[in-house]
């Protein structure tokens, strides 16, 4: 049996969630004070995930640059690959928020898509 | 002079948020003047996610929870206007009534003036600057504040720079460390003069342990390099008296320093009006109704003093708008009575500093940051010399706002309330 400290993630709060280990299965987290903790904390010590934020140009719009993000967490290892996805990606104005800008980044299922709003010129 | 019910001096998320707020009240009149060229303030370039798991229960960047907030002033036809600099509040002697003048220009109206029943300040805070912190050395291009590298990179898309040395464990330095990593860039230390970091434990762990970039904590920036550019910058380890200690020099070699050392409340126009300033926050000193030292202005979200969510600030800001409406309609309660919320023992400030028993709403949530780091200590609420309420906390640490409610019922089983201390206990 063994024990990991985690700091969560979830939200602002970052509780100090324990998490007991068994033959490298979880049997208890403790600490933390709502169910999105739980499932971090699973998560972070089997296969820890990330939202991956970012910006691409945009051509035509009032503003030069968007914010992007995973639509969904992704596998930390990949944050890179993700990144590296992104490289040289363009976005024609007008975006709106949900417009999917890269479809299966980095081959990990999720999708960039735009978490801001850039009208055209 | 053009008359509105309610002028709020900034449109990011206080200035947006207490818009809707009174809008919601019944508040028809109101104007939104915001310096920028579009509304949303600061959370335009805040493009991490973790905003709004409080306000919209799901986790947003900066631009998308602005955008909600942006969206609902758009659907309610509130009038704003962008390019606006505000440039001086006073009290408005010539319309009888207490009316406040505000006066601002922008390149289109030039220099006008605005009467108005109520004025709400939400202008932000400012980061602190080189400066303010009198960091030694030469002075070469590179050195920048976190909150200015994170504009140009998220928002001009320029990077500010390729070997990186950050100052201050700040959100915005923790955010803008991985920011800079991600997009290339190699982040060599972070230093915190303070025995413990100033920003969220959740911050540290995704922004630099994910990234393996070291946090050294109780160290300084001692000396910069370079003639045009940034070359090198030694930090040190400090001592308890937080000078450095000789011989725990390290040099590193870099092209680029990020300050993220605090920020500090907009407060020029309000001390301009003579607003009554905290000395400990630098924000204006207010009641349950987060109204100032001037009738009829109010201030909210980091003007107030800084939030650490913007979530709180919505809230806040959200309170400070159906504060302004009651204001407009009703006026104010001159002769209430007024009870002092008292800091001691750790705990540095609260917002508001007043409460009245018998105006103030069924709940009142009180804001206060500690002084230090507190490991299983509780909360205690002294009601004169009677503690109501201790609440026990496993940690407490200056970089995260705490706060405590108080009810009005509870209050008025208190006629003869002097003050309520708040303090930290064993």
């Amino acid at each position: 049996m063994s024990t990991r400290e985690l700091t969560c993630i979830g939200c602002p709060l970052g509780c100090a969630v324990t998490v007991t280990l068994k033959d490298g299965s979880v049997t208890a987290v403790t600490g933390n004070t709502c169910p999105r903790g739980d499932t971090y904390a699973r998560k972070e010590v089997t296969n820890p995930t990330r939202i991956v934020t970012s910006t691409v140009h945009v051509t035509g719009g009032i503003h030069p640059m968007v914010n992007v993000k995973t639509s969904s967490d992704i596998p930390k290892d990949k944050i890179f690959a993700c990144m590296d996805a992104l490289k040289g990606v363009r976005a024609a104005a007008p975006v709106r928020i949900g417009d999917v800008i890269l479809s299966n980044a980095a081959g990990t299922g999720a999708d960039i898509i735009a978490a801001g709003n850039v009208p055209a010129k | 002079m053009k008359y509105y019910d309610l002028v709020i001096v900034g449109g990011g998320p206080a200035g947006l948020a207490a818009a809707v707020s009174a809008r919601d009240c019944g508040i028809e009149d109101i104007l939104i003047l915001e310096r920028d060229n579009e509304l949303g303030g600061i959370l335009n370039q805040c493009i991490h996610n973790g905003f709004g798991l409080h306000t919209f229960k799901e986790e947003l960047t900066g631009p998308e929870y602005a955008a909600r907030f942006i969206d609902q002033v758009t659907e309610r036809g509130i009038d704003c206007r962008l390019h606006t600099m505000v440039m001086d509040i006073s009290v408005d002697t010539e319309a009888g009534s207490f009316r406040k003048k505000v006066t601002a220009m922008n390149r289109t109206d030039g220099m006008f003036e605005i009467s108005a029943a109520a004025v709400i300040l939400a202008m932000g805070c400012r980061e602190r600057s080189r400066g303010a912190l009198n960091i030694p050395g030469f002075r070469p291009a590179g050195i920048f504040s976190a909150g200015t590298a994170q504009r140009l990179v998220n928002m001009e898309g320029y990077m500010p720079g390729r070997e990186v040395v950050i100052l201050g464990s700040g959100d915005i330095g923790l955010i803008m460390a991985r920011r800079m990593t991600l997009e290339g860039a190699k982040v060599k230390v972070v230093a915190e003069l303070m025995p413990y970091s100033g920003g969220l434990k959740r911050n540290i762990v995704q922004c630099l342990d994910d990234f393996g970039i070291p946090l050294k904590l109780s160290h300084t920036v001692i000396d910069i390099e370079g003639k045009h550019r940034v070359s090198a910058v030694t930090i040190a380890e400090v001592g308890a008296d937080r000078k450095p200690i000789p011989g725990t020099e390290e040099r590193y070699t870099c092209d680029t320093l990020l300050l993220s050392c605090g920020l500090i409340p907009e407060n020029e126009l309000s001390k301009g009006a003579g607003i009554a300033l905290s000395p400990v926050t630098s924000g204006p000193i207010v009641n349950d109704s987060l109204e100032t030292s001037i009738e009829g202005v109010f201030a909210c979200g980091n003007v107030l003093h800084v939030h650490d969510l913007v979530d709180y600030v919505s809230q806040e800001a959200a309170a400070a708008g159906k504060h302004a409406a009651d204001y407009i309609r009703h006026g104010n309660k001159k002769h209430a009575k007024t009870v002092e919320i008292r800091s001691t023992d750790g705990v540095r400030y609260t917002v508001p500093k007043y409460v009245r028993p018998t105006e103030m709403s069924d709940t009142l949530t009180v804001r206060f940051r500690v002084g230090d780091v507190y490991k299983n200590c509780s909360i205690a609420v002294y009601f004169d010399d009677i503690c109501v309420s201790r609440r026990r906390r496993p940690v407490m640490a200056p970089g995260e706002m705490e706060q405590i409610i108080l009810e009005k019922k509870k209050l008025g089983e208190y006629p003869d309330l002097c003050s309520i201390t708040i303090r930290i206990e064993k």
